[in-house]
C-alpha cells in the first residue's frame, strides 16, 4: 500500500484578530466591500440549491451580484435538505433557561469533540438568532404556543431547549423559505436559475475560478458558464456508502472537482452514523430512512440474551413478542446506566453494531435490534404513546408492514407490542471541502458552503445544527466574506467562454465522459456502486481498524479496477442518459472512498464520528488523542486518482475553551 | 417481472426493472426520484390510474410492492398535462410550477432586515394551518389528477400559508393576483371543484385551500 | 376584464349565473306546484307571468342568464380539454372522494339543454311567445294538459330532472367554493345543502309531472 506524504507547509485559515467574541464584529468592520455600481459588474456562479446554496444565491442577488443558480434536480426546490425532519438550533433563549451564543457555541463544540474550528463555531453561534429571525420574515411558519410565541424543543446533546421546528418538516420549510427568497430574485433577474444542471468541472483560469463546465442533463450537452467566482453549496459525500439516508442523487463530484484541481478535503473520516433507521431488508434496497431519534425518549433497545433466541429469530421461527422480559438484554440500559436509551448518537450506533456482530442481530440479515415500547406502552397506555409518535408509528408500518403499537402477546400477564426493528446507517458527513475563516477553499476565488465544506461541526455534528450551518453559511458569512475577494475584481470585465482554459476543460470532461461510454464491459454501475457501499460500510465503517482500512484500500484499487474495465452504460451520450450520470458520479464516489480510508488510517484516535478500535477506554469509550491529532487534516490530490494524496495539517488553536474528555458520564 | 419482495418499495422495484434491461443491454426505463422519504417531490408516477399509486397519502416513493397482488398488471404512465411536457419516458418538466411561484411566492424583504422572530405574536392555530398549507412538495399530483389540468390545489396552497401569517399579509392583493396570472398564462386549465386534486395529493393539501385563493383574489380585484 | 382573462373570474361568472339558474328553478318548482292545489290559480299565475313588461324582462335576464352559463361552459371546457393536453391516461381511477357529478358537469348539462329546449317549445313557445306576438292563447293548465297527455313526456322529463339533480348537486357548493365562501367546515356543508337543495327541486318536479301525467290521462281524478 502507498504511504501518504505529510507536508508541512504551513496553512492559513484567516481568524481575525481579537477576542473570540469579537472576531465576527472586526472582520465585518475591516473587511473590503463592494459598493453597488460595482456588483453589478461581478458574477458569481453557485452550484447547488439547498439551504447553503439556494440562501447564499438570493443573498447576493438581493445585494445586487448577477447570480448563476445550479441544481441538478427539476427544481431547486428538491435539494435534500429538505428531507432534514427535526429543527434549527439558535441561541435565542427564549424559554429563559440559561442558553446564550456562548452555551450554543461551547455545546456545538463539545459535540464536535474538540476537532472544529473555534472561531468559525462562535460566529455560526452568533449570528444563529439572526436566521431565526430571518426565517420568521420570510413566513416560515414554525411551530407556536398558544400565546403565539415561538415554541422549542429540547435535543440531543444540550441542556437547553433551542430547538426551532416546523412539525416534522423543519428542513422542508426552511429551504421552501429560501426557494421564496430565490424566487424573487429570479424573477428580479439577479439569479439565473439553471435547472437538470450538472456541474462537471471547475475552470481555473491564472490559480482563480473562473467558471464551471456544467452538462445539461436533458440534452446530454456541455455547457460552459463563466463569473468572477465560484461557490460549491453541493452537500456531503454520505451516498459513497451506497446506502445511507441521503437522496439518490446526492453525490460528490463538484467536491472531487474541486479537488482534483488541488483545493484541500478536510477530514473525511468524520462520518456520521444515526443509529435509529429501518433495517436493510434485503439486497435490493436503494436507500435508508430515517426514524426520529426521539423514538428512544420512549422505546427501549434490546436484542435476545440467549443466542438460540437470535437465531430463531433470524430464521423467521418466533418473534420478538415472543421473548418474555427476562431473555431480554437492554444493552444499552445494562452498559450505561446512567443514560440508558439515551447516549449519544455514535455510541449507540456502535454499541448496536457490537451486538450484531456477535450474532445478536434480529432480523433475517442479522443487522437489526428492536426498539420496544411495550414497556411504555403498559406505563402510559397506547394513546398517550400514539399521540407522542403515532405519525412515526404509521411511518414505519407503512414501509415494514408491522404495527408497533399493536398487541402481539402476553407472557405471565406481561403485555407485549410489537417492537420495531432499527439500525445505524451514514446519515451526514462533517468532512468536506477545506475553507478558511472567508468560506474560500484553498483555491482563489473558489467558495464552498453547507455540508460541502467541511464546516463547523467537529468530528460530530449536534442534531438540529445541520440546518443553523447551511443557512448561517448562505445567508450571514458568505455574502460578507466573497465581498473581500471581490473587491480587487471589479476591474476584471466579464469573463468569455472562448478562452483555451474554458477548451482544455471541455476537452477533458468530454474524454472523461467519451472514456466511461468506451468501456462497454458488462456490470452496471448500481452493481459496482453497492460493491463499493459494502467495502465502505464493513471496513469504513463505524469501526475502524488499521487492518480494516488497509484492506479497504486495497479493495478500492481492485473496484476501481473494475469499474474502469467493466462498466456497462447503455444508449448514448445524447440527450438525457442516467445511467451515464450515474457513472460519472461513482467514479467520484471511488475516490472519495479512498480518501476516507486514508483519513481515517491516519487519524490514530477516536473521537466523534471517526472510531478506531484500537483506541478506545475499557468501557469502549471513544478515546481521544488531543496531543498528536489536534488538528484539522487536509488532503491535497497528487495529479492523479492512484496516487495517495498529501496530508497538510492546520493546527487547532483554542482561546475560548480548553478541551475536555469524553464519556457518557459526562454527557446530556 | 417475477419475485419482488414485498418489502420492495415501487421505486425499488423500477430499480429491479432497469437493472434487468441494462443486464439483457437494453436502456433503462427514465423516471424521476430523488430522496425516496416523501418530502422532495421529485417522483412522479401514474399509477393504476391514480398519481402516486393506489396509496392515499403518499409519495410513489413510499408506495410498497404488499400494495400489489402476485400476477396483477400494473400501469405506470407519466404525469399528463399541456404544462407539464414529456422529457423522456416518464419524466416530465415541472418547471410550470418554479415559474408560478417565482410570479410571487414570497414575502419582499432583505436578507438581515428582519426584527426579532418574537416580535409579531401569530396565533397556534393561524401558523398551524399555515404549516398545513405549507406541507405541499410541488410535486404536481395534483395538475396531474385533475382532468381540467389545474394547478389551483398547488397555487392556492403558497397563496394560503402567506394569507394566514401576518408577514405575508402586506402584499397578499399583489401576490394571488401576479401567481394567478401566471398559472393562466402557463396553460394550466380552469378549476372546476372537482376535487380530484385533493383526494389525491400525497400531503393531503385540503380543497378549503382553493376556497380560500378564491376569496383572497375576489377580495384583491374587488379593492382595485 | 379579470371576468374573461383569468380562470377565476372566469368561475365566478360561472357560479354566479348559476346560482342565479338555481335561484330559477327552485321558484319554476314552486309554481309549478300551485298547480296540484288549484289550476286557477296555475292560470292566474300564468297570466301575470304573460306579456307583461316585467315578466319579458325577468325572461330576457334568464335568458340571458342561460346564455352565458352556455357559453362560459363550453369555452371552459375548451380550455380544460387544451389544459389536459393531447396525451390522455390509459387507465383512469375514480378517487372515491369525488362526485361523478363533477366530472361530467358539461355533459349533464348538455342534457339538461337539450330537456330545456324540449320545454320551451312544449310551453314557453305557445305561450309567451305568441302573447307577445300578439296572438291569442289559453289558459295555463291547457297546456299542462296538452303536454302530459302524452306518455313519453314524463320519463322524458324525468330524466331531464335526473341530469338537473346531478348538475346542481355539483354546481350549487361548487358556486360558493369559488366566491370564496367555504372553508374545512363550510365545505361539507355547503355540499351538504347542495344535495338537499337539489332534491328537493327534484321531488318537486316529479311529483307534479308524475301528477300532471296522471291526471291528464285520466287515471286519477282529483
Amino acid at each position: 500500500m502507498e504511504e501518504t506524504k505529510i507536508n508541512a507547509q504551513p496553512i492559513d485559515s484567516k481568524i481575525p484578530e481579537g477576542p473570540i467574541a469579537e472576531k465576527w464584529t472586526n472582520y465585518k468592520a475591516h473587511q473590503k466591500l463592494v459598493n453597488p455600481a460595482n456588483k453589478r459588474k461581478l458574477d458569481i456562479i453557485v452550484v447547488g440549491t439547498g439551504l447553503a446554496g439556494a440562501s447564499a444565491a438570493a443573498t447576493l442577488g438581493e445585494m445586487g451580484f448577477n447570480v448563476l443558480n445550479f441544481c441538478i434536480q427539476d427544481s431547486p426546490r428538491r435539494a435534500h435538505s429538505i428531507a432534514a425532519q427535526g429543527g434549527i438550533n439558535a441561541a435565542k433563549n427564549y424559554q429563559n433557561d440559561g442558553d446564550s451564543v456562548y452555551r450554543l457555541f461551547y455545546d456545538t463544540v463539545k459535540g464536535g469533540d474538540y476537532r472544529a474550528r473555534e472561531a468559525n463555531v462562535y460566529r455560526l453561534a452568533e449570528v444563529s438568532n439572526n436566521i431565526i429571525d430571518q426565517c420568521v420574515a420570510q413566513g416560515v411558519p414554525f411551530a407556536r404556543e398558544y400565546g403565539g410565541l415561538l415554541a422549542n424543543r429540547s435535543f440531543g446533546g444540550a441542556q437547553v431547549s433551542r430547538t426551532f421546528y416546523a412539525k416534522g418538516q423543519t428542513g422542508q420549510q426552511l429551504l421552501l423559505g429560501a426557494y421564496s427568497s430565490l424566487n424573487r430574485m429570479i424573477h428580479a433577474g439577479k439569479v439565473k436559475s439553471y435547472n437538470r444542471y450538472e456541474m462537471h468541472d471547475v475552470v481555473i483560469i491564472d490559480g482563480r475560478a473562473r467558471g464551471i463546465i456544467a452538462k445539461n442533463l436533458v440534452t446530454g450537452k456541455l455547457e460552459r458558464f463563466a463569473a468572477h467566482a465560484v461557490v460549491i453549496a453541493t452537500g456531503g459525500y454520505g451516498n459513497t456508502y451506497f446506502l445511507s439516508t441521503n437522496a439518490m442523487g446526492c453525490n460528490c463530484s463538484a467536491a472531487m472537482a474541486c479537488y482534483r484541481h488541488g483545493a484541500y478535503f478536510a477530514n473525511p473520516a468524520y462520518v456520521q452514523i444515526h443509529p435509529t433507521c429501518i433495517p436493510v431488508h434485503g439486497d435490493k434496497q436503494s436507500k435508508l430512512t430515517l426514524m426520529s431519534e426521539s423514538l428512544r425518549n420512549d422505546g427501549r433497545i434490546w436484542v435476545p440474551k440467549n443466542i438460540e433466541d437470535a437465531k430463531k429469530l433470524q430464521a423467521g421461527q418466533i418473534k420478538g413478542s415472543d421473548i418474555p422480559e427476562e431473555e431480554r438484554d437492554y444493552y444499552l440500559e445494562r452498559r450505561y446506566p446512567a443514560f440508558g436509551n439515551l447516549v449519544p448518537r455514535d455510541v449507540a450506533s456502535r454499541a448496536a453494531k457490537e451486538r450484531c456482530d456477535k450474532g445478536y442481530g434480529v432480523n433475517n440479515t442479522g443487522k437489526a435490534v428492536f426498539l420496544d415500547f411495550s414497556e411504555a406502552i403498559n406505563r402510559l397506555g397506547i394513546d398517550v404513546i400514539r399521540q407522542r409518535y403515532g405519525n412515526l408509528f404509521d411511518m414505519y408500518e407503512e414501509i415494514t408492514d408491522v404495527n408497533p403499537g399493536e398487541l402481539a402477546n402476553e407472557i405471565n400477564g406481561v403485555k407485549y407490542y410489537n417492537p420495531m426493528m432499527i439500525y445505524p446507517a451514514i446519515h451526514y458527513t462533517m468532512g468536506g471541502i477545506w475553507v478558511d475563516y472567508e468560506l474560500q477553499t484553498s483555491i482563489k476565488g473558489l467558495f464552498a458552503i453547507g455540508e460541502c465544506n467541511f464546516s463547523d461541526h467537529g468530528a460530530n455534528r449536534l442534531g438540529a445544527s445541520a440546518l443553523m450551518q447551511g443557512l448561517a453559511d448562505g445567508y450571514f458569512v458568505l455574502p460578507y466574506t466573497i465581498q473581500n475577494y471581490l473587491s480587487d475584481q471589479i476591474t476584471v470585465p466579464h469573463f468569455s467562454t472562448d478562452s483555451p482554459e474554458f477548451d482544455a476543460a471541455e476537452k477533458k470532461v468530454q474524454k472523461n465522459l467519451d472514456d466511461l461510454m468506451a468501456i462497454q464491459g458488462k456490470r452496471s454501475v448500481d452493481s459496482i456502486h453497492k460493491e463499493l457501499g459494502n467495502v465502505m460500510w464493513d471496513y469504513v465503517g463505524m469501526a475502524r481498524t488499521k487492518e480494516s482500512l488497509e484492506t479497504a484500500l486495497k479493495k478500492l484499487k481492485e473496484l476501481r479496477k473494475e469499474f474502469e474495465t467493466n462498466l456497462f452504460i447503455p444508449g448514448t451520450q445524447e440527450g438525457m442518459n442516467v445511467e451515464l450520470d450515474k457513472a460519472f458520479r461513482l467514479r467520484d464516489f471511488i475516490t472519495m472512498g479512498e480518501l476516507i480510508a486514508y483519513d481515517a488510517l491516519n487519524r490514530h484516535e477516536s473521537c466523534g464520528g471517526h472510531f478506531r478500535e484500537e483506541h478506545q477506554t475499557e468501557e469502549g469509550e471513544a478515546k481521544r488523542d488531543d496531543e498528536n491529532f489536534f488538528y484539522v487534516a487536509c488532503w491535497k490530490y497528487n495529479g492523479n486518482d492512484e496516487t495517495a494524496p498529501t496530508l497538510i495539517k492546520e493546527p487547532l488553536h483554542y482561546e475560548g475553551l480548553a478541551s475536555e474528555g469524553r464519556s457518557c458520564h459526562g454527557w446530556l | 417481472m417475477h419475485d419482488i419482495p414485498t418489502d420492495t418499495s415501487f421505486l425499488e422495484m423500477m430499480d429491479i426493472l432497469n437493472e434487468m434491461l441494462i443486464e439483457k443491454g437494453e436502456e433503462p426505463v427514465t423516471f424521476d426520484h430523488d430522496c425516496r422519504e416523501g418530502i422532495c417531490g421529485m417522483c412522479s408516477l401514474y399509477v393504476n390510474g391514480h398519481p402516486h399509486g393506489p396509496a392515499t397519502g403518499a409519495t410513489t416513493c413510499q408506495l410498497y410492492m404488499r400494495r400489489f397482488k402476485d400476477g396483477d398488471t400494473i400501469t405506470v404512465e407519466p404525469w399528463r398535462s399541456a404544462a407539464f411536457p414529456v422529457i423522456k419516458d416518464l419524466m416530465v418538466n415541472r418547471n410550470a410550477f418554479d415559474q408560478i411561484q417565482q410570479a410571487g411566492g414570497y414575502v419582499s424583504f432583505q436578507t438581515g432586515g428582519a426584527q426579532d422572530a418574537n416580535a409579531i405574536p401569530i396565533s397556534k392555530e393561524a401558523a398551524d394551518e399555515a404549516m398545513d398549507s405549507a406541507t405541499c412538495i410541488g410535486c404536481g399530483a395534483c395538475v396531474a389528477a385533475c382532468k381540467n389540468g389545474s394547478a389551483m390545489l398547488f397555487l392556492s396552497a403558497k397563496v394560503s400559508q402567506f394569507a394566514l401569517l401576518p408577514q405575508g399579509k402586506a402584499e397578499a392583493k399583489r401576490r394571488v393576483k401576479a401567481m394567478l396570472a401566471k398559472m393562466d398564462e402557463l396553460g394550466f386549465g380552469n378549476c372546476t371543484n372537482t376535487g380530484a386534486c385533493a383526494a389525491e395529493c400525497p400531503k393531503n393539501i385540503k380543497l378549503s385551500n382553493i376556497a380560500r385563493l378564491n376569496r383572497e383574489f375576489l377580495c384583491a380585484k374587488c379593492s382595485d | 376584464m379579470w371576468l374573461t382573462n383569468s380562470s377565476v373570474g372566469r368561475k365566478v361568472v360561472m357560479s354566479v349565473t348559476g346560482l342565479f339558474l338555481v335561484l330559477f328553478v327552485t321558484f319554476h318548482a314552486l309554481m309549478n306546484a300551485v298547480a296540484i292545489i288549484s289550476f286557477e290559480a296555475y292560470d292566474a299565475i300564468c297570466e301575470f307571468l304573460g306579456a307583461n313588461w316585467y315578466a319579458v324582462l325577468g325572461t330576457l335576464v334568464l335568458a340571458g342568464g342561460f346564455a352565458i352559463h352556455i357559453i362560459y361552459a363550453f369555452w371552459l371546457t375548451l380550455q380544460n380539454r387544451k389544459a389536459r393536453g393531447n396525451n390522455r391516461y390509459a387507465v383512469t381511477t375514480k378517487p372515491k372522494d369525488v362526485e361523478w357529478a363533477s366530472q361530467n358537469m358539461l355533459v349533464l348539462g348538455i342534457i339538461v339543454c337539450c330537456f330545456l329546449i324540449l320545454h320551451l317549445v312544449q310551453f314557453w313557445a305557445k305561450m309567451q311567445l305568441p302573447e307577445l306576438m300578439g296572438e291569442h292563447i289559453m289558459r295555463g293548465q291547457d297546456y299542462l294538459q296538452a303536454t302530459f297527455s302524452q306518455w313519453w313526456v314524463l320519463p322524458v322529463y324525468l330524466i331531464g330532472f335526473a341530469a338537473l339533480w346531478f348538475h346542481i348537486s355539483h354546481g350549487f357548493w361548487s358556486a360558493f367554493q369559488t366566491l370564496g365562501t367555504a372553508n374545512d367546515k363550510w365545505i361539507p356543508r355547503w355540499q351538504c345543502i347542495s344535495k338537499w337543495w337539489a332534491s328537493i327541486v327534484f321531488i318537486l318536479f316529479a311529483v307534479e309531472a308524475i301528477y300532471f301525467t296522471l291526471h291528464f290521462t285520466g287515471v286519477i281524478n282529483c
